[in-house]
């Protein structure tokens, strides 16, 4: 397919077009990002923001377009492209009868099932998000803020080089967001890449920024997927 | 592999700690195999007679009452986007999540069924071949049913239509089943129905995961 020295870009996508329930949410949309990279999604609620990022992730297929990582079309490896991705999404996914441990250990196994077992990740990711002191108790006690880190704390408890964050400030802390922000810098500093879609103020340094109300369909573009 | 044992080992934990849903099924099954009695008279030759219809459709029903929550407590907790985002080919997570499900409903099932046929005079011979097949036809059950969960996904009132969707396909399991109890209780060979029963079970194995992936994927679009 695509000659992967043509393509600097680690994590690309060329002319997405993004179509939910009839209505074209986005068209000829592109983006690339290289190791280190950041990528802050703007625009208004209904913009198209999640709708990137579970496309990115795998969890929607484009309209048209294509998802390419190092060159390779995303679409013809949809396991490996969920082994170097971390999605985090609007809800927790954290089981109210299980412990706080118990929760992020699951999906860091199922994540990456040697690399959890061997060190000591799922500890570590719990004590980073200030966590340790409610290992033991069940996800039903936690509170809003307290479900977010649980989850954020998967994206240390396994490692993967792409994060695509949807909105994962809400319900978090002045002081939790401090924390988030020091970790994805930590991630890039080693190669990581993050997407992030936000309202809030994140401090990414050096990140691009995506405008996706500029990706709006023109008048007859929406009319011919009518 | 070892994806599929930690969906297993979770599926079955949370099935404990909630406990509700493997105790309804079992109480549920035993309620309703104790009201036939009741409702058609103490006779010993009338019950047997019934017997192996009464145990295998109460039992069928009573699988189909916990099949809703196979997949919607996920759906709703956010947990599905995660386990179809898990690096393993999705029809690998639905294959553990029902295996979970026969453990926790299936089992216990199968658990109960002899004591109910002492209760319904079901005779010796008849006894053994149920054993088998409710071994054989639950897991059948279990499959068609993640089916039908996975399809209703986001449906209001998801459970009725899943008996609507799921009911006609469960027929098939239940003729070959009744089938061999009935020839069994009569001193015929049952081989025929079993393997009839067994080959139900191979190509459910075969293609439920697969089109239950199909229709997840559909959910979460």
């Amino acid at each position: 397919m695509t000659d992967p020295g043509a393509n600097p870009c680690d994590f690309s996508g060329s002319k997405l077009v993004c179509v939910r329930g009839g209505r074209v949410v986005f068209a000829n949309l592109e983006f690339g990002l290289s190791a280190g990279d950041a990528l802050v999604l703007l625009g208004p609620n209904g913009s198209g923001k999640s709708s990137l990022l579970r496309l990115m992730a795998g969890l929607l297929k484009p309209f048209s377009g294509a998802l390419a990582w190092q060159g390779q079309p995303v679409v013809e490896n949809p396991e490996g492209h969920a082994h170097r991705t971390h999605y985090v999404g609007h809800h927790d996914a954290i089981k109210p009868v299980l412990s706080v441990a118990e929760n992020l250990r699951f999906w860091a196994r199922l994540h990456e099932p040697e690399a959890v077992a061997a060190g000591r990740r799922v500890e570590n990711a719990l004590d980073r998000f200030g966590l340790s002191h409610l290992a033991a108790i069940p996800g039903k006690m936690l509170s809003a803020g307290q479900k977010r880190r649980t989850n954020l704390a998967r994206l240390l408890a396994a490692p993967s080089p792409l994060w695509l964050l949807d909105e994962p400030t809400t319900a978090l802390d002045r002081k939790s967001i401090k924390v988030l922000e020091t970790v994805m810098a930590e991630h890039r500093a080693e190669g990581g890449m993050v997407v992030l879609s936000t309202h809030a103020d994140v401090d990414l340094p050096g990140a691009r920024e995506l405008h996706l109300d500029g990706f709006a369909p023109s008048e007859e573009l929406a009319e011919m997927f009518l | 592999m070892n994806r599929f044992a930690e969906i297993v080992r979770r599926d079955i934990r949370l099935a404990l700690r909630q406990g509700s849903d493997s105790i309804m099924v079992v109480t549920f099954f035993v309620l309703t195999v104790v009201l036939f009695p009741f409702g058609i008279g103490p006779e010993a030759n009338i019950l047997e007679r019934v017997a192996p219809g009464v145990l295998l459709v109460t039992a069928l029903l009573a699988s189909m009452l916990s099949l809703d929550r196979l997949f919607q407590a996920d759906y709703e907790d956010g947990s599905l986007e995660l386990l179809v985002l898990t690096p393993t080919p999705l029809e690998v997570v639905v294959a553990a999540k029902v295996v979970a499900h026969w453990l926790t409903t299936g089992l216990p099932l199968l658990a109960a069924a002899p004591i109910l046929a002492v209760l319904l005079n079901l005779n010796g011979d008849g006894f053994s071949t149920l054993m088998l097949t409710m071994l054989i036809g639950t897991p059948v059950l279990s499959l068609i049913g993640a089916i039908g969960a996975a399809l209703v996904l986001g449906a209001r009132r998801g459970g009725v239509l899943l008996s609507l969707l799921i009911l006609p396909l469960y027929v098939p399991v239940l003729i070959f089943s009744v089938g061999a109890i009935d020839a069994a209780v009569q001193g015929l060979a049952t081989k025929s129905h079993l393997l009839i029963l067994g080959g139900m079970l191979v190509a459910a194995l075969a293609l439920a995961p697969w089109a239950a992936s199909a229709a997840l994927r559909q959910a979460l679009e």
